[in-house]
């Protein structure tokens, strides 16, 4: 079988790329393999488990059941492009260590980036919107109700709501 | 790496028209969400696959001349719920579609792509029944119209000639003018799960909000199909607005259904929670039409 090759151009975590792709790859694949952006998880690969959920456009997208020559002039944020340039964590970066929402952690970027996602809103959304918003995503070890916390705690930190996030 | 023999981007509608003429083996592919896991799973690996989800001019909702509601097959389910006009007229498709698989799917999935499928449990599929909607389909001989029960031939068989694609659903404004409705989805979770039965009821009411001017009522999950369920509907239409006559409208639903048994469901669960459906999805549709009904 001959194989197709496609130039693809796209912004990855703020910063404008180019690359030959094979027109077989899903986003994982480019990701992953291209650009050494290993947070994309490889799970399911069905679309289920969302552990490789990426920020497209600033929407949250399962990653393995996207095409990577749909990335195309699209702006692409992984869960790299949430730290720092000295690889400093993000604030739901450490509220996720704090409130203990990691166990092995292969589900952690792609609750992350649905978390970055809820976060950019700017604005407070109810228990129940969050979880309804969280939930495309599987976790095996801790359960849920840590990364819910962590979730909500640093929404309320960045509306200002210090007192209210302490209570969570 | 997915198992594509050839992948064709179309550009605009036409290309894809004359790369589907050209590649007749082809299968389209909108969002993925379907396509790329059935070739996942080894249904359709090997095959040839036409993208046109980078056709632009296929999204969003609009308005046509005439006031006929235009929604481009590749909006997606999040887009249609965010959609103002949709918020506005048919807000109960927003809700229906909030329904899909979780957050990630509802961005990647596409109207047009839900209903293409023919699946029963598609959970656009018994709204756009229930507001008479009207697909359009674009090919070689150009573009045609159709109702969306004539668009289902078949479990998974839908009317999608050679070199034809979907490219709007349509819902004229004398099927929502006056119209409100409500959907419920019976499913084992909340997220991620595919309908058990679901039912999409709506209605008009006289000016008054006494009596019943007009209903509909589709099923997904009812049938090989979505479906009307028109002897139900006959029964309620022209009535006074009371439980009573909401409640023979939901047991007459029996008369028309024909759910089986599946590992999901047995047939007569279905049959059981369809008229239980029937009847808090009507006494919502009626409330929300500004009657009086009760619990």
């Amino acid at each position: 079988m001959r194989k197709q090759y496609k130039l693809v151009s796209c912004t990855i975590n703020g910063k404008q790329v180019e690359k030959m792709v094979d027109v077989r790859a899903s986003l994982t694949d480019m990701l992953r393999d291209d650009y050494r952006l290993t947070s994309v998880k490889k799970g399911c690969e069905v679309g289920e488990c969302g552990a490789c959920n990426v920020l497209i456009n600033g929407e949250c997208f399962n990653s393995c059941i996207y095409l990577a020559v749909w990335a195309q002039g699209k702006e692409i944020l992984t869960l790299e492009g949430l730290s720092g340039p000295n690889g400093e964590l993000s604030d739901i970066q450490q509220a996720f260590i704090d409130e203990a929402a990691v166990q092995c952690g292969f589900c952690s970027p792609g609750f992350i980036m649905s978390a970055a996602e809820i976060l950019e809103a700017g604005r407070e959304f109810s228990d129940d919107e969050i979880r309804k918003l969280m939930s495309g995503h599987l976790c095996r070890c801790t359960g849920y109700e840590n990364i819910f916390r962590a979730v909500k705690k640093t929404m309320l930190r960045r509306l200002g709501k210090e007192k209210e996030a302490e209570e969570v | 790496m997915y198992d594509i023999k050839a992948l064709y981007e179309a550009e605009s509608v036409e290309h894809a028209v004359r790369l589907l003429t050209e590649h007749p083996e082809a299968q389209i592919i909108a969002g993925g969400s379907d396509v790329l896991v059935q070739m996942r799973e080894g249904k359709r690996a090997g095959k040839e696959l036409v993208s046109i989800y980078m056709i632009d001019e296929m999204r969003g909702v609009s308005y046509e001349e005439d006031e006929t509601i235009r929604i481009g097959s590749l909006t997606s389910f999040s887009h249609i719920t965010k959609d103002p006009i949709i918020q506005k007229h048919i807000r109960v498709l927003g809700e229906a579609v909030d329904m899909v698989g979780g957050p990630q799917i509802r961005n990647i999935g596409t109207i047009g792509g839900n209903t293409c499928n023919g699946v029963t449990s598609a959970d656009s599929a018994s709204t756009l029944f229930a507001w008479d909607a009207q697909v359009e389909l674009t090919g070689p001989e150009g573009v045609r119209r159709l109702p969306i029960q004539e668009f289902y031939i078949k479990a998974g068989v839908v009317d999608l000639r050679p070199g034809e694609l979907q490219t709007a659903i349509l819902i004229p404004k004398k099927c929502y003018e006056g119209y409100a409705g409500h959907y419920i989805k019976y499913a084992m979770r909340e997220a991620m799960d595919i309908a058990t039965t679901g039912c999409s009821v709506n209605v008009k009411l006289s000016e008054d909000k006494k009596m019943v001017e007009d209903v509909r009522i589709a099923y997904g999950v009812a049938g090989p199909v979505p479906m009307r369920a028109s002897l139900a509907e006959e029964t309620l239409r022209g009535k006074p607005v009371s439980p009573a006559a909401v409640k023979e409208f939901a047991e007459t639903v029996l008369e028309d259904i024909r759910p089986r048994d599946s590992w999901r469901a047995s047939k007569a669960f279905r049959q059981h929670i369809a008229v239980v459906l029937a009847e808090r999805a009507c006494k919502e549709s009626i409330r929300r039409a500004g009657g009086e009904i009760n619990a």
